[in-house]
């Protein structure tokens, strides 16, 4: 279905089919904008970016690039199309009829993980708002606009569905929505990782690349839901994920050539020496981001994971594609969990292990972007190569959060751990190295000096295209 | 599915704020804070479950009961105190859920009665004590963390756009919370039955701006406001908390053997035998010599010896099924001491008047223990005042009718109010209900009671001779155990209770009654039970049949 641009909220839904929900949406977009300009990106929301805006949820129809100030941003409802006689694919309700409405037994389980997943969305806007000072270039001041207004979308995407859905609690969820703030001592956002500084590019980079990355596994998971909406808002959603995990691994991938690049012209050998980025720099920002992300997933062995499976809310990745046993009762999962400060192998009944499962996913998808890296490393003639760092480090959620752990996973004393941590997470030092780099280059085509030029432009265009008009 | 249900052995009910694992307590001035810091490996049962989320089990709640007895003995400075977190974004998840699917029946209902006490016990504190109590909840108070700060006085919760109050029981364990959460919403606070049930169904519970709205709680405040916000209520609760200037008295640990108490149990046989000891010497007259015998004085040592030796025996001998109540010394020295203690009271002496509160406290830990009482009135008992209670908080009361009429008992002033039953109301005016003048008539009366009159009275329930006294003991005893447990259980409760009916013997009564029969069922705790599968990888089914 073509999305109708004639309306004030451009939709896929038949909106104006529904005034109650149309009246009730207009009420909160004013709201919305408000927020966009308190808490989006500082100081650009006057000027044109070179955005993509979907027109349709076709193939093909959804980007189209132009000239857009921020605050006009069609942001709108786009769900993928319905698919006929679509029956839930897993867990105890397997083969019914998908829910076109709230099951009134899971509206409570339901709201809460439309809730946590939206209060992610607005949260990563807050906390870029300010990168925009220190962009490295036009290209990457873009890349990140791009990526706040398609996270400002799909908060939109996550609120038609707790206004259309769930009555007036919904719509004090939306509300609450764009009043909590990212790192916020008051009205902090829902989960940790969203609460983190970004005050550099680095981290922007990293952030995109595995917390961006734990996105597109949980809106994966959403996407196979029984209830039909949320599977439809979460699979248009998906194709715009895409962009943001580009910028990360590409943004990654960039600082590390540059690095390789400078260090090689250093007559001592250190990029720092000519203002670059160590490789060994990246790997403590990528320990850092990778484990905060993996905190997302929740715990280990969960029983709240238990029940979105069985209740047909939540299923894995590639549910319907990839498994065979989609009521998942009677495999068991091998985990190793800590016992008296041991390591040993559990079975974990397959449901309780559901976000196990998903991390488990995730965490290949890190090692095939870390594979890239490291291939553009050896490309620059770099003998340094990116590793994850096991998933039982630096973890504050989950079965492994009470101890510590070394970068292999072994156990380790609080000693060891506080002695060795700033050799595997970035010192203040680094931090405050890094930051020193960030100074704007706002001239078509040239790039800061920490960080190599992209291969292509956007949308056929040249690097040196005027992606924003400053 | 569940493995083997579990009764949890407990040690000791004997803690020290040097020993506490999960509370810490500290004192700023009027305001004492007590806060929650649960060791998650320390559980009772560290094997069969860990205590996450600041949830608790029964070694927590003895550590919350010792600290609010030691407030009132020993801190006579505290005007406020405030329950508190010191975890992170949460208060307390309440009762902890493995440890209750893992437990026996019987271990769950003893575990629900104690913590009742403890939290009516926070209760009498500020009613008669008058020391108020803040529930802080600097993060989501659940379930029973929410029935904790429901006993304080007043409900503060952080407005952080995340936490919230709730009881989540009935959509996510169908049971139903078991620390009085659902009486004090309607009966204590008023709060709306239609809201409360919307409340009580909503698992993931009321944040902030809804809960001060319907008055679940008192009021919020935003973390960076939260400890000055916490504090300036605090200190307004202090400003109406009674005066108890002067010393108090240090509790020391109850140690076994007890000094004045004495319990003889037979488990084959099923019955046990505590027999209480009058005072030997001549109480302390004025409050200096109150405290410098201190805790070891027979008012206080006596009842809280009665008092460990009940909670060992509902928890360590539950095939137990009647306990013998009796007496033995000068009944004369019972009431010299009721007497003594009560003048120092009546002149304002603070600490005499919380040692009477803490023995109406013990004695309604007799009232509401699941097991047959007899008391057994022989030659040499006392029952006199405080003691005479007893034999009206027994089920039935047997008195020997002796030829030279030596075996009396004797009515005080102390079963004409000091010592209210959980309704309220007197042991008499229960045990009077429909003859109200009875109670008038035994109040009348002056001086030792010998059995006839005292069974002419109604004060016993029989006063066989001495020909037929063993016989007549003997197989009243034999014929009590060998009824149905739970019947008896039910029988005593319903009959225990007389007349009209308060928060108190609601929590008691009502609410453990119904949690007792859900708890039992298999949709809580069948196979395919909601509180047997919580955590477990596979949904509950219910049998939709109404009962």
């Amino acid at each position: 279905m073509g999305i109708d641009y004639s309306e004030r909220i451009p939709n896929n839904v038949d909106l104006s089919g529904d005034r109650r929900l149309q009246r009730a949406l207009e009420k909160w977009q004013p709201a919305f904008l408000d927020w966009w300009m308190d808490m989006g990106p500082e100081g650009w929301q006057a000027k044109d970016v070179y955005l993509r805006t979907a027109v349709s949820v076709d193939k093909g129809g959804w980007a189209n690039f132009g000239y857009v100030k921020m605050p006009e941003y069609r942001w709108g409802i786009f769900l993928t199309p319905q698919e006929e006689g679509r029956k839930v694919g897993f867990g105890d309700h397997a083969d019914e009829d998908a829910w076109q409405t709230v099951p009134g037994e899971y509206r409570n389980m339901l709201q809460r993980i439309i809730v946590t997943q939206a209060d992610t969305e607005p949260a990563s806007v807050e906390q870029q708002r300010y990168l925009g000072a220190t962009a490295p270039s036009l290209y990457d001041l873009r890349n990140l606009f791009q990526v706040n207004v398609e996270e400002g979308r799909h908060l939109w995407a996550m609120v038609y569905l707790l206004h259309g859905y769930f009555g007036r609690d919904g719509r004090e969820e939306a509300e609450e929505l764009l009043a909590r703030r990212a790192g916020d001592v008051d009205k902090p956002r829902i989960l940790d990782a969203f609460n983190q500084e970004c005050p550099d590019w680095l981290t922007f980079f990293c952030f995109t690349t595995f917390t961006d990355r734990d996105g597109k596994y949980q809106l994966g998971a959403l996407a196979e839901s029984g209830f039909d909406p949320l599977a439809r808002t979460c699979r248009f959603m998906l194709t715009e994920e895409a962009h943001h995990l580009f910028v990360g691994q590409t943004g990654v991938e960039r600082v590390l050539r540059r690095g390789v690049e400078l260090a090689k012209q250093a007559p001592d050998g250190d990029a720092r020496t000519l203002g670059g980025i160590r490789p060994a720099t990246v790997q403590k920002y990528v320990n850092y981001w990778f484990s905060y992300s993996l905190d997302l997933f929740g715990s280990e062995i969960s029983s709240n994971a238990a029940d979105f499976f069985a209740s047909g809310l939540k299923g894995r990745w590639q549910e319907m594609k990839r498994y065979d046993d989609h009521v998942a009762l009677e495999a068991h999962v091998p985990m190793t969990v800590v016992e008296n400060g041991v390591l040993t192998q559990q079975h974990v009944p397959m449901r309780n292990a559901m976000n196990e499962v998903l991390r488990g996913e995730y965490v290949s998808d890190c090692e095939s972007v870390v594979e890239k890296w490291n291939k553009a490393l050896e490309q620059e003639g770099s003998d340094f190569r990116i590793t994850l760092p096991s998933t039982r480090f630096h973890r504050r959620q989950g079965i492994y959060a009470d101890g510590h752990f070394d970068l292999q996973g072994n156990p380790i004393s609080e000693e060891e751990w506080e002695a060795k941590r700033a050799g595997w997470l970035p010192s203040d030092e680094e931090r405050r190295y890094v930051a020193s780099l960030m100074k704007a280059v706002y001239e078509p085509g040239k790039m800061a000096n920490w960080i190599a030029p992209p291969r292509r432009g956007i949308d056929g265009h040249t690097v040196e295209f005027e992606y924003v008009r400053v | 599915m569940a493995s083997q249900p579990k009764v949890t052995h407990v040690e000791s009910f004997q803690t020290h704020p040097s020993a506490y694992k999960h509370w810490k307590l500290s004192f700023d001035g009027p305001i004492a804070t007590l806060a929650l810091d649960i060791q998650e490996g320390n559980g009772l049962r560290p094997d069969d479950y860990e205590l996450k989320q600041n949830s608790y089990d029964l070694g927590v709640d003895i550590e919350l009961a010792d600290a609010v007895e030691r407030i009132r003995f020993e801190h006579p400075e505290v005007k406020t105190v405030v329950l508190t977190s010191a975890q992170d974004r949460i208060f307390c998840a309440g009762a902890n859920i493995k440890m209750l699917a893992t437990s026996t029946h019987g271990f769950k209902v003893n575990f629900c009665r104690y913590t009742n006490e403890t939290r009516c016990g926070i209760e009498d504190a500020s009613e008669n004590s008058g020391i108020r109590f803040l529930a802080a909840c600097n993060g989501t108070a659940a379930g029973g963390g929410y029935e904790l700060a429901l006993a304080a006085d007043r409900i503060l919760l952080v407005d952080d756009g995340s936490s919230v109050v709730s009881l989540p029981e009935v959509p996510l364990l169908g049971v139903l919370p078991g620390t009085g959460g659902l009486t004090r919403m309607v009966d204590k606070r008023g709060i709306r039955r239609d809201i409360s049930d919307v409340f009580c169904t909503k698992a993931e519970g009321f944040r902030s701006r809804d809960a001060v709205k319907y008055r679940i709680i008192d009021g919020s405040f935003p973390r960076s406001k939260w400890d000055e916000g916490v504090k300036k209520v605090a200190d307004e609760m202090a400003a109406t908390a009674s005066d108890r200037s002067g010393p108090g008295m240090v509790l020391p640990e109850v140690t076994r053997p007890y000094r004045w108490v004495e319990v003889a149990h037979d488990d084959d046989g099923r019955v046990a035998t505590i027999t209480i000891q009058a005072p030997t010497s001549a109480p302390p007259t004025t409050g200096q010599a109150l405290r410098a015998e201190g805790a070891a004085t027979w008012s206080v040592a006596a009842m809280r010896e009665l008092d460990d030796a009940l909670l060992h025996l509902r928890f360590m001998h539950d095939t137990i099924g009647l306990i013998l109540l009796k007496t033995t010394g000068d009944a004369a020295q019972v009431i010299a001491h009721e007497e003594a203690l009560d003048a120092l009271a009546g002149s304002g002496d603070w600490l005499a008047r919380e040692i009477q509160l803490f023995q109406a406290r013990v004695l309604r830990r007799v009232d509401n223990t699941a097991k047959s009482m007899f008391a057994i009135i022989e030659p040499g008992s006392c029952f006199a005042g405080i003691l005479f209670e007893l034999t009206l908080a027994a089920d039935r009361s047997y008195m020997l009718e002796d030829e030279d009429g030596e075996v009396t008992v004797q009515v005080t002033a102390a079963s004409a109010g000091r010592f209210p039953m959980s309704t309220g109301i007197t042991r008499l005016g229960a045990r009077f209900v429909g003859t109200p003048e009875a109670i008038q008539a035994a109040l009348d009366t002056d001086g030792p009671i010998d059995a006839p009159e005292a069974f002419d009275l109604g004060l016993v329930t029989l006063a066989p001779d001495d020909i037929d006294w063993e016989d007549e003991i003997r197989i009243a005893i034999e014929e009590r155990v060998s009824l149905s447990p739970d019947a008896l259980t039910g029988m005593e409760q319903n009959l225990r209770f007389v007349g009209s009916e308060n928060c108190d013997s609601k929590i008691f009564g009502r609410l453990s009654a119904w949690q007792n029969w859900i708890f039992q069922r298999p949709n809580a705790v069948g196979d395919e039970g909601a509180l047997t599968l919580y955590g477990h990888p596979t949904r509950p089914r219910f049998d939709w049949r109404r009962t």
